[in-house]
């Protein structure tokens, strides 16, 4: 099946703006602002069911729809941030089908009425952004960002802002703040970005995968959308598969595609023929889903899509799918996961600052083999007194690893022996 | 008014204002939800997490879009999953909010527990302890027990300077940002920030000097925890020892409220020393701020080693002796009296010299009195009120040198909608947060002020203002100058006078200036040539000290008597000194500029040997056959009530009264506003207008700009001078600095002159050396020199400028 989102796999050099064109590229663009009513692509997302590629999968069109008329200017921001461990889908599509990317970013700043959208990227993808300002100077050479865009009144103009590398940065609010030069730190919520956003301006922040569906839904329409994936998740998702596996990789299947499809036929099965122990289907901040022989069949035949994988107790998130085998010990694994939430946790609030910081002594001493009895059980309770607690995601983020590990893999954990 | 919104909170049914926070609303209700980074003056930021509450809302039936039923027709309740922040949640109609349930109890005794880990708990060892809000959180919510392990925990620097003022100890600070956004939205300062992420974010300040700000003191009352102190206070005293005294401030016209901390001191020989001056709230004049020179320098000049005293059997004959001079010179003498003294004292001085035929001045730089006692401050007149609609002029003050709480003050009402209007000769630190900025060249004051109705914008703002307040000031006038531009600005108030939220306001230079004028006192036009001969009485003021040609002036004089708290220039040439007791070792009462009549009570004991000013006129009275009050301050204000009739119906009965103030501080709830205190003690009464009508106000003022190739020199204000209260503060002088000259760029190249150089000024017959600072904003021909600092200048005069060093 030709790919929709990585189609630069099928058409060589797509990443060239004739060659983007030449294979209809900007005619979603152009239909969406000289045959659509801004208000008719918005309805037509929604009706499309397409949801949020950056982890949370709210329906991308509704999110669109709580945008005040009466209030302006509005901005569209995509999220370019693409930090979480695991996660390596927007650098493909940003590197080698940028131009499908942008286009979608320029359709939902129609349907938005946006007329300066930014692009926030990750202070590592320096590169990329590079990259993105050339295509956005094609593109206004070109005619596809200016003025009075194909005749009409609508004017666009794309900035790409580089963040300065931390995770913190991809929570929508802190990279509002980011852009706006200040600490990347999270807002309090309400008021959402939808109303009080960039520059206290009404804001659609959206993922860059998220706005790479685009153009083919404006083309394709809902229906021609809703060919692929479930009736709740409709789509495809590109699925970053890394870990114990052959080939890792990012996998363009359809939504619903099951775990099976993914792990033993687009990576080729867990590498040195080793036994399946656990998955993260969301990067470092998954509950980490435990296989083993009695469920194994189940686990690999459940669907991936935002409903279905917590019916193994996880969630799709940003389907980042890791695959950890027998080889290794749950206890190395959250100790990787809290560190990087300790060194990520941006410090704002109490629990995940102070929280984090403990956990880390914890695990660590677990890990090492130092931990007494009431340890682990502690470990258990801080991940508690964490969990629900902070004022943004990252703070929950950082327990999910932690709390199932410690419920699902006990036999990991020891008491140490000193 | 906004909406009224109905909710519960642990059962108890509360009534508050559309748009209020569930924490105040319980507070409201007398309900204590814990809080760190909540803070009632401050927009809500949720990220201490400690003000955890179940909140539910009244479930809506999708289907129908009406409340949804409980079976018994109760209204069904939609709790949240998680517990929420009470801090940033507004109340909404219907809500129920539960703050003490289990869930409840237990997300604020985890989040605690973890604060704590983080936290050094050297208590024994720090001064916030005993009012700390994380110590009295914990024992009223916290564990006693730790399960981590001590070794673990964080260690950071203890001993941070952010400044020389404020010292940062890092392992007890929370992270709450409390100091952050205090410099950033209430002062307007932004100078400090945090630095790292995650466990490791640490306070630093990016200015320099550090921590460059004259509001940095109250960021110590607010930090909830013992991580920002004073210099000042620093192991100064354990908070349970000290005892509380209500006064006022007296750096300034505002009229801070303030508490001073008292306790018995071995250094001090057992008596009573005052340990540190904290803010007493009062919403009306300084809500519960003060300014750095009212914290650090307020009262040290008080215990100065230059204080003055006579034992009895001296004061009795020094008594004697000015009696005598006073007596022989009857209408012959000439009393001279600084802005410092009380309404009593004036009062007292006034009787005295009517009784001799005596004439009597207020000794200051500025004039205008005379308006601002006809066009001030309407009673009940409040700078918080001001907002949408309304319009404030600031004009010759750099407010935030010169009444900084004022400049705080000023830079809310704009944020809240007011139209701020700030006109100066020069760039000010208001220019920031006004709406319009005039700048206009030195010299064109009266003309700029008389020209603002005809612009566009600007003459609208004034126009059509709901309420307009007008503050005038001396930056770069002296009696003349100031008195023309009063009379100009007191025009722009015709109409509106009296009213509630409108009048004049003079930036005076003392905290009773405004007192003087209501008193009838006011500056003599040509002081020089007033003393000359006279038997000249001098109280509370230095012109000796101020100006070589007045001390000519005394010199010339037939004798001086000088009353004073401290030696001074004046003192010394005096042929009869009287050591007056200062303001912390007496009642009284002050006018501040915005026409309030407030109360200061005793704090300490009054050094051996001295008087309250209002006793020692009773004395020279009774020596003299005048009968006058001199037994107790109190008694003085009610001849002032029953006599004057701008303060008709006024009593210390009635200053001390207190209303209900918003937000509630200083009481068990430290953690809620802070350590600044409640005001128990008086918040003061507005004074009746002047019922004499103000002399006209049309046809003064005139160009005063310099001439080609002509270089004159104005006085501006610095907040730290050298001042006789100034001086004193050792901790500020480095802040002080050294004798400066502002100047154009322009100008400065004629002189050759560099930025940052040493020259010569010559100015009033004194040759004194200054640094040179440049300032593109300044017109050109014109210096800056600032008072107080050892070169004499009280009104616009020539100067020659010669390059004594290169920078
Ligand atoms: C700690 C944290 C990190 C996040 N990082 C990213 C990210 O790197 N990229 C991203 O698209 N969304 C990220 N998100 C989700 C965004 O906040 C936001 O929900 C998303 O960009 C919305 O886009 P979507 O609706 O298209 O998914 C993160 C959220 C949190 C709490
Ligand atoms: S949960 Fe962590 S990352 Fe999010 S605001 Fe709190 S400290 Fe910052
Ligand atoms: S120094 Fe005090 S006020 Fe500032 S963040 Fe730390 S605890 Fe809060
Ligand atoms: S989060 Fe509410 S007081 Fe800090």
């Amino acid at each position: 099946m030709a790919h929709l989102l990585l189609r630069h796999r099928d058409i060589p050099n797509l990443d060239q703006l004739d060659v983007y064109v030449k294979n209809g590229g900007f005619e979603a663009f152009k239909k969406a602002v000289t045959a659509m009513q801004p208000d008719a692509v918005t309805e037509e997302v929604k009706a499309s069911g397409l949801r949020g590629r950056g982890g949370a999968g709210f329906p991308t069109g509704v999110k669109w729809s709580f945008i005040p008329k009466n209030i302006t200017p509005h901005y569209v921001v995509a999220n370019a941030d693409e930090s979480e461990p695991g996660t390596f889908k927007d650098r493909e599509i940003m590197d080698f089908n940028p131009y499908q990317f942008l286009e979608g970013l320029a359709i939902a700043s129609y349907a938005v009425q946006a007329n300066l959208s930014f692009v926030y990227l990750r202070g590592e993808f320096y590169y990329l952004a590079k990259k993105l300002d050339a295509c956005i100077a094609e593109m206004e050479k070109a005619g596809y960002l200016g003025d009075n865009l194909f005749g009409t009144g609508f004017s666009l103009r794309l900035r790409t802002h580089l963040g300065a590398g931390a995770y913190i940065c991809g929570e929508e609010t802190a990279l509002l703040e980011s852009i706006e030069g200040k600490r990347g730190q999270p807002r309090v919520r309400p008021p959402f970005p939808a109303v009080v956003g960039l520059y206290s301006k009404p804001t659609v922040i959206n993922n860059v995968e998220t706005l790479a569906n685009l153009p083919y839904i404006v083309t394709n329409g809902a229906a021609g959308f809703r060919k692929f994936g479930t009736d709740k998740s409709p789509g495809v998702k590109i699925f970053s598969l890394s870990g114990n596996v052959n080939k890792p990789g990012n996998y363009e299947l359809p939504l619903g595609a099951t775990f099976r499809e993914l792990i033993m036929g687009c990576g080729g099965g867990i590498s040195d023929g080793r036994k399946l122990k656990g998955i993260m289907p969301a990067g470092a901040s998954s509950s980490i889903i435990r296989v083993d022989d009695t469920n194994l069949d189940k686990v690999l035949d459940t669907t991936m899509d935002y409903e279905n994988v917590q019916s193994v107790g996880s969630l799709l998130g940003s389907a980042s799918v890791i695959i950890i085998d027998d080889s290794h010990s749950m206890d190395w694994v959250i100790n990787k996961t809290v560190h990087f939430f300790k060194h990520e946790s941006c410090g704002k609030c109490t629990p995940c600052r102070d929280g984090n910081y403990w956990m880390l002594h914890l695990v660590e001493r677990i890990h090492e083999g130092h931990a007494s009895a009431g340890d682990i059980q502690l470990l258990k309770t801080v991940a508690n007194q964490v969990n629900g607690k902070c004022l943004c995601a990252l703070g929950d983020f950082s327990t999910m690893a932690v709390t199932s590990a410690l419920e699902r893999f006990p036999e990991d954990f020891h008491v140490g022996q000193a | 008014m906004a909406k009224l919104i109905n909710l519960t909170i642990n059962g108890v049914a509360v009534t508050v204002p559309d748009g209020t926070l569930v924490v105040d609303a319980a507070k409201k209700a007398g309900i204590d939800i814990p809080v760190f980074c909540y803070h009632p003056k401050m927009e809500p930021v949720g990220m201490c997490r400690q003000c955890l509450v179940e909140i539910g809302r009244p479930a809506i039936d999708r289907a129908t879009g009406q409340p949804a039923l409980n079976d018994d027709g109760t209204p069904k309740l939609q709790f949240m999953p998680k517990l929420e922040t009470a801090c940033t949640n507004p109340v909404s109609e219907g809500m129920v909010v539960l703050t003490a349930t289990e869930k409840a109890k237990a997300g604020q005794k985890e989040l605690l527990e973890l604060l704590l880990t983080s936290h050094p708990l050297d208590c024994p060892i720090c001064d916030k302890g005993g009012e700390c809000p994380l110590q009295n959180l914990t024992v009223e919510y916290g564990s006693s027990q730790s399960r981590f392990i001590f070794d673990e925990k964080q260690r950071a620097d203890k001993h941070v300077h952010l400044g020389e003022l404020i010292n940062l100890d890092r392992e007890r600070c929370i992270q709450c940002a409390r100091c952050i956004r205090f410099q950033r939205d209430v002062a307007g300062d932004p100078v400090l920030g945090f630095y790292q992420r995650g466990r490791l974010t640490d306070i630093v300040t990016y200015s320099d000097p550090g921590f460059d700000s004259v509001f940095s003191g109250n960021t110590t009352d607010i930090c909830p925890v013992g991580a920002l102190t004073t210099a000042d206070f620093r192991f100064g005293a354990r908070s349970w020892e000290l005892k509380q005294s209500a006064s006022l401030c007296a750096q300034c016209p505002v009229g801070c409220n303030v508490t001073f901390n008292t306790r018995r001191e071995a250094k001090s020989g057992g008596v009573m020393a005052i340990k540190r001056v904290m803010p007493r709230q009062n919403e009306q004049v300084n809500e519960t701020w003060i300014c750095d020179k009212g914290r650090f320098a307020g009262y040290h000049y008080t215990e100065a080693e230059s204080r003055l005293g006579l034992d009895a059997a001296s004061m009795e004959s020094a008594l004697s002796q000015a009696a005598d001079k006073l007596a022989a010179a009857k209408s012959d003498a000439v009393f001279l009296a600084g802005g410092r003294l009380s309404n009593e004292d004036f009062y007292n001085l006034k009787q005295l010299a009517a009784k001799l035929g005596a004439k009597a001045y207020l000794y200051s730089p500025m004039a205008g009195g005379e308006y601002t006692t006809a066009y001030g401050l309407g009673a009940g007149s409040n700078l918080g009120d001001l907002g949408k609609d309304d319009t404030v002029l600031v004009v010759a003050s750099d407010l935030y040198n010169e009444a900084p709480v004022w400049h705080l003050r000023l830079k809310a009402a704009a944020k809240r909608g007011a139209t701020l209007i700030v006109a100066a000769g020069r760039a000010t630190k208001l220019d920031e947060f006004a709406s319009f900025v005039v700048r206009y060249a030195y010299g064109d004051e009266v003309e700029t002020v008389k020209g603002l109705a005809g612009k566009e914008k600007i003459g609208d703002a004034i126009k059509n203002a709901a309420n307009l307040v007008v503050f005038y000031g001396s930056d770069g006038l002296g009696l003349a100058g100031t008195s023309a531009l009063a009379a100009a600005c007191a025009d722009l108030l015709n109409g509106k006078t009296g009213k509630v939220n409108n009048g004049l306001v003079g930036v005076w230079n003392a905290p009773n200036t405004q007192g003087a004028y209501e008193l009838g006192l006011a500056p003599a036009a040509d002081l020089k040539s007033e003393l000359k001969g006279k038997t000249v009485y001098v109280i509370a003021a230095d012109p000796a000290g101020d100006d070589p040609a007045l001390a000519d002036a005394l010199k010339s004089a037939k004798a001086v008597i000088a009353q004073d708290i401290l030696a001074t220039a004046t003192t010394q040439m005096a042929a009869v000194v009287l050591p007056a007791a200062a303001y912390t070792e007496r009642e009284g009462t002050y006018t501040t500029a915005e026409r309030r009549v407030q109360r200061f009570y005793l704090a300490v004991p009054a050094k051996a040997g001295t008087r309250a000013d209002f006793a020692i006129f009773a004395e020279l009275g009774k020596k003299l056959g005048v009968e006058l009050e001199g037994r107790s301050a109190l008694l003085v204000m009610n001849k002032i009530a029953a006599e004057e009739k701008a303060f008709a119906g006024i009593s210390y009965a009635r200053l001390a009264e207190v209303t209900a103030q918003w937000p509630i501080v200083g009481r068990g709830d430290l953690y809620y506003g802070g350590t600044g205190y409640e005001n128990k003690l008086g918040l003061g009464v507005h004074l009746a207008l002047a019922l004499t009508p103000a002399p006209s106000t049309s046809g003064r003022g005139g160009q005063m700009r310099p001439k080609e190739n002509e270089l004159v020199a104005v006085p501006v204000s610095k907040i730290y001078d050298l001042g006789v209260t100034m001086a004193p503060a050792k901790l500020l002088g480095q802040r002080i600095g050294a004798a400066a000259v502002g100047l154009n760029p322009v100008t400065a190249a004629k002189l050759n002159v560099e930025n940052g150089g040493k020259v010569q000024v010559q100015v009033n017959g004194v040759t004194a050396e200054a640094i040179a600072r440049f300032d593109e904003s300044i017109s050109t021909g014109v210096v800056l020199i600032y008072r107080s600092f050892g070169i004499p200048i009280s009104e616009p005069t020539s100067v020659k400028i010669v390059v004594a060093e290169k920078a």
